[in-house]
């Protein structure tokens, strides 16, 4: 039963316009470069060119007799740190060097050209140590983590795995990897920090303007209502503003020995392979066992990733494959090799995209050697219940999304027979794959709402809209929430002065912000009716849910892919691609879009193009810029058709909806790999899948 | 980025002088490679001399009924050009199958010669690179090299030539015109580009203060059925891992004459000429076009991971000739 009324009004659904659209292509919607430039500084950072040792010496006289140059920063006088326990930020506080591409130091210049130049002539002398950045599934010291991202258990098993795989009547034993990858949104990460009289302001390219204030003035020892944090505008962040990195403390430690003029800062292209996280490589053995009509009686998924030896984080690699199909038994690992690099961190979909690669290439494998069409073969192995938790899905679409993805894609009537179709030069095939996300439910968010003059409604939460559609997204869920039109709703978001507001991560903005919003639209009315007068206020926090108790609350989608491969070359282009997605109420059906084209885009990239090279014998990405770091270009991404199934879920939140900016990357690599295989009879295992892979 | 000074001179012998008296000064162009690697701290001038508009932005008509291209002449002026497409379409495919619309607005015929390589460790200055500072080491040899140079490569460097356009006008015989301060002087365009042998840092035979003031393309009869043919992971915008440019003459199932160039095999385009000589005369099939194929990259030395280069240059030999044997 659901607990909270569903919405009722017209805005939701909607394909509005984005209402900061106007704004943004006329270049006039501010993001945090373009904050605060009168007087201001400008930074450019040191990096180790070592991964391991220390800074012996630094000879900064060249540097320092610039005019321009302001300061050097280095870890000689860089401010203390109130808390430096968080190793990834707790940066110049020691000559200590971890991994290459560590800040080691600062110039502090009048303009960004003088800074940079500046830079170039710091002699830095490192005693450098041995360092380890190799990564293997093979190393003798890999190690079980505590706990996995969002908390996940490490390891999960459910029966005899062992013995149900060595008696199943067909079994698929193999191993798949995927690249270190690097979030690359269009805006680097970008900080400009004012430090006047003890209090301290940052307009900052982040996820979470509530998330980054609390961490930085936890770091700086400074009362959280001292420090401000704006984000109104955000050029993407795929996880990688999603949590505060060393940048953003080496502009406010910039600022703080500057006081008064601002500091600004945004890293080079080429920076962004260095501090800001990524998405760790794994090695993924994935088995299945299955009875002669083709059920899975056995599930093995054990995963190999990395992480820094400076701070943990440990990918959810297998997570997806403890929900996705009914099995008789089931074990999923991660093991870690803790590395001299930097630390890894959130990439859209951290755990289910690189996971859902692995699992859903051996689930086509899988059905190819149960002679059964794969999209058969995943509908047969559809699960009653949530495995993970035991209780039922509050609601699960996935069958109806594969049915209608069939049905849009055209895969009725499909041979399965690889290597069998050839337009001229190209051998074409079709591949499918399922794709899952949680609905995540992050805590901590207020919103306050007040009645204006003219009868509109100030409706006020601390969010960020990192280019998804949030501005629009909220506007609408708000019009409904107080059932009145989007033209009397002024919404705030993207600031500290306003309500708390949980981070843009995990696909959770609407439900948290969302759910928010409708609370404090039912405070509202509940204390000032219908008929409020100007000035009547009401806020609310999140609403409490005890339906996530009851269920499990997952978005399921299913992916459609067609490739050609060049049989002289190898070369793989993508035509077109379907998507169709169980995804709860969609706010806005024109941005919903566009994330899922979004979504299934990086998806591409990730398939064919994305790999950050790591040479460890230095220990750092050498392929750092986006001449040879590749995503996909306009020419390669063909015609995506994107549809979504009606799903009423009446417990997920009070608005019926669940996250999608996540959902569409998850299962498109395997649909892509999968139709490599269809079309070449060669079956990729290790992305991306590039020409040299194909060529016989 | 080391700070500059900025120079326009008023005419090419200006600019040659200018550059004669200063070693550390530099002709810059469009600037779509030399600003990026003075940003990097890559290229260190002290004087860049403009010369854009000091060279012809013309292509004109020679007397042998060849082309005259200016040095000045834009990327995409000269891919767009009515005869280079009907006379040399090689040398238009090529350009257009390089970079984007945007620099290919900008790049001009002499800069885009001079490109740089595109090696990783070239444009990461923490690491060795004798290109970048002789004796510095390779770090390309033993590191990540799926995209460097299986043919002609030294002890020294492996690093490959970027350029699209050169490895057509290589195809097509091109003369490079340049003017330096001994005066003018004409280099067939094979001889432009060097090997890397023991002075990886020289990309060309050019001496410090040449200018190249245009590029002649020689009237070639059967230059008109050629083809640029790009293999590269996606679909635009990237570098090539192999091209190959050909031009073929074929009279009754018989090569009576052909071209070959190669791209992103070598330190520099490479001439297939062992290929060339073994099909002339020969019949035009496939099975010949192969062998032909095989007999150039008889000495290729892949490195860690450019293997597939060979049997991909394979591939994409044998299916251009068979392309300009079928579409004429």
């Amino acid at each position: 039963m659901s607990t909270t009324a569903p919405a009722t009004g017209t805005a939701i659904g909607a394909p509005l316009d984005r209402i900061d659209g106007p704004q943004k292509v006329t270049g006039t919607a501010p993001y945090a470069y373009e904050h605060r430039s009168d007087n201001p500084l400008y930074l450019y950072p040191l990096h180790s060119d070592v991964a391991r040792g220390r800074v012996a010496r630094i000879d900064a006289g060249d540097a320092e007799a610039l005019p321009g140059v302001i300061a050097i920063i280095s870890h000689q006088n860089a401010p203390t740190l109130a808390d430096a326990r968080d190793r990834e930020l707790s940066i110049l506080q020691s000559d200590e060097i971890s991994f290459r591409g560590q800040y080691i130091g600062a110039v502090i210049a009048e303009t960004f050209e003088i800074a940079r130049h500046a830079a170039s002539l710091v002699g830095v002398f490192y005693d450098e140590e041995p360092h380890d950045a190799a990564f293997s599934p093979d190393r003798d010291d890999l190690y079980t983590p505590d706990r996995l991202n969002a908390g996940f258990p490490t390891d999960t098993e459910e029966g005899d795995v062992d013995e149900a795989f060595s008696s199943a009547a067909v079994t698929l034993d193999e191993t798949y990897s995927t690249p270190l990858e690097h979030n690359n949104p269009m805006e680097p990460h970008t900080t400009v920090a004012v430090w006047e009289a003890g209090d301290l302001t940052l307009y900052e390219s982040t996820q979470g303007a509530h998330t980054t204030r609390r961490t930085i003035a936890r770091l700086f020892g400074l009362d959280r209502d001292r420090v401000r944090v704006v984000a109104l505008h955000v050029g993407g962040g795929f996880g990688s503003k999603g949590l505060p990195h060393a940048n953003t403390v080496l502009a406010v430690m910039a600022a703080q020995m500057v006081e008064g003029r601002p500091i600004k800062f945004a890293l080079t292209r080429q920076q962004m392979f260095s501090c800001v996280g990524y998405r760790t490589p794994t090695v993924q053995r994935v088995r299945l066992g299955a009875d002669e009509s083709g059920r899975l009686t056995a599930t093995s998924h054990e995963v190999v990733e990395q992480t820094a030896k400076i701070k943990e984080f440990a990918e959810q690699t297998a997570y997806a494959t403890r929900t996705m199909y009914a099995t008789e038994t089931r074990r999923t690992t991660h093991r870690l090799a803790a590395l001299d690099v930097s630390v890894p961190s959130w990439m859209r979909a951290p755990g289910e995209a690189p996971g859902m690669y692995a699992l859903e290439s051996a689930m086509d494998e899988m059905a190819i050697k149960c002679n059964l069409d794969p999209i058969e073969f995943r509908i047969l192995n559809e699960p009653e219940d949530d495995a993970e938790t035991g209780l039922p899905y509050s609601s699960r679409n996935l069958v109806a999304c594969l049915r209608e993805g069939a049905e849009r894609f055209g895969w009725e009537g499909r041979d399965p027979t690889p290597r069998d179709r050839r337009e001229g030069r190209w051998l074409v095939g079709t591949g499918v794959a399922s794709g899952m996300y949680p609905v995540f439910r992050m805590p901590g968010s207020k919103a306050r709402i007040t009645c204006e003059e003219n009868g509109s409604y100030v409706v006020e939460i601390g969010a960020t809209d990192i280019g998804t559609g949030t501005w629009t997204a909220l506007t609408q869920i708000a019009a409904d929430a107080l059932e009145v039109s989007v033209e009397d709703i002024d919404l705030r978001i993207g600031d500290t002065d306003l309500p708390s507001a949980s981070v843009a991560g995990g696909s959770s903005g609407i439900t948290a912000w969302g759910s928010t919003i409708f609370g404090a639209a039912r405070a509202f009315r509940g204390r000032h009716g219908h008929n409020p007068a100007a000035g009547d206020t009401a806020e609310a926090g999140m609403p409490d849910n005890p339906d996530t108790e009851n269920y499990a609350m997952h978005a399921f989608g299913a992916y459609f892919a067609e490739a050609r491969v060049d049989e002289d070359t190898g070369e793989v282009r993508v035509p077109r691609m379907t998507g169709v997605f169980a995804v709860g109420n969609v706010i806005n059906a024109k941005t919903a879009r566009s994330q899922f084209i979004g979504g299934m885009t990086m998806g591409l990239g990730m398939a064919l193009h994305e790999k950050s090279l790591v040479d460890p014998r230095f220990g750092h990405v050498v392929n750092h810029d986006f001449a040879e770091y590749h995503i996909p270009t306009n020419a390669d991404v063909g015609e995506m058709d994107v549809a979504w199934v009606d799903e009423h879920d009446p417990h997920v939140n009070p608005i019926g909806s669940k996250g999608i900016g996540e959902i569409g990357i998850c299962g498109s690599p395997a649909a892509i790999a999968n139709a490599v295989y269809h079309a070449t009879g060669i079956r990729v295992r290790d992305l991306p899948i590039t020409p040299d892979k194909l060529l016989r | 980025m080391r700070p500059y000074s900025y120079v326009r001179a008023q005419d090419v012998a200006g600019a040659v002088a200018t550059l004669a008296e200063a070693p550390n000064a530099a002709f810059l162009a469009g600037g779509t490679n030399l600003v990026d690697l003075m940003k990097l701290g890559i290229e260190t001038p002290d004087i860049l001399v403009d010369v854009r508009r000091l060279t012809s932005e013309r292509i004109e008509d020679l007397e042998d009924g060849g082309l005259r291209i200016g040095a000045a002449v834009p990327n995409s002026v000269l891919a767009a050009d009515r005869k280079v497409r009907t006379r040399y379409p090689a040398l238009s495919q090529a350009l257009l199958a390089g970079a984007s619309g945007q620099l290919r607005n900008v790049a001009t015929t002499g800069g885009n010669l001079l490109q740089r390589t595109r090696c990783v460790y070239f444009y990461d200055t923490t690491t060795p690179c004798n290109k970048r500072e002789p004796g510095s080491g390779c770090s390309a040899i033993e590191g990540h090299n799926k995209n460097h140079a299986v043919l002609g490569t030294s002890e020294q460097c492996v690093a490959t030539h970027p350029s699209d356009m050169a490895v057509a006008l290589v195809a097509l015989e091109a003369f490079v015109n340049v003017q330096g301060p001994d005066g003018e002087r004409r280099i067939p365009i094979e001889e432009l580009h060097r090997l890397p042998g023991d002075e990886p840092q020289r990309d060309t035979t050019l001496e410090h203060g040449e200018l190249i003031t245009s590029v002649d393309l020689p009237p070639l009869a059967f230059s008109s059925n050629s083809k640029y043919r790009k293999v590269r992971e996606r679909a635009s915008y990237a570098f090539a891992l192999v091209s190959v440019a050909a031009a073929l003459d074929v009279k009754d199932g018989v090569v009576r004459d052909v071209r070959i160039a190669l791209g992103g095999v070598a330190h520099k385009p490479w001439r297939a000429t062992n290929a060339e000589e073994a099909l002339r005369d020969e019949p035009a099939t496939r099975e010949n076009f192969r062998a032909a194929a095989d007999i150039e990259l008889e000495d290729a030395q892949p490195l860690r991971d450019n293997a597939f280069k060979v049997p991909l240059v394979r591939n994409v030999i044998t299916r251009t000739l068979l392309e300009l044997s079928e579409e004429r």
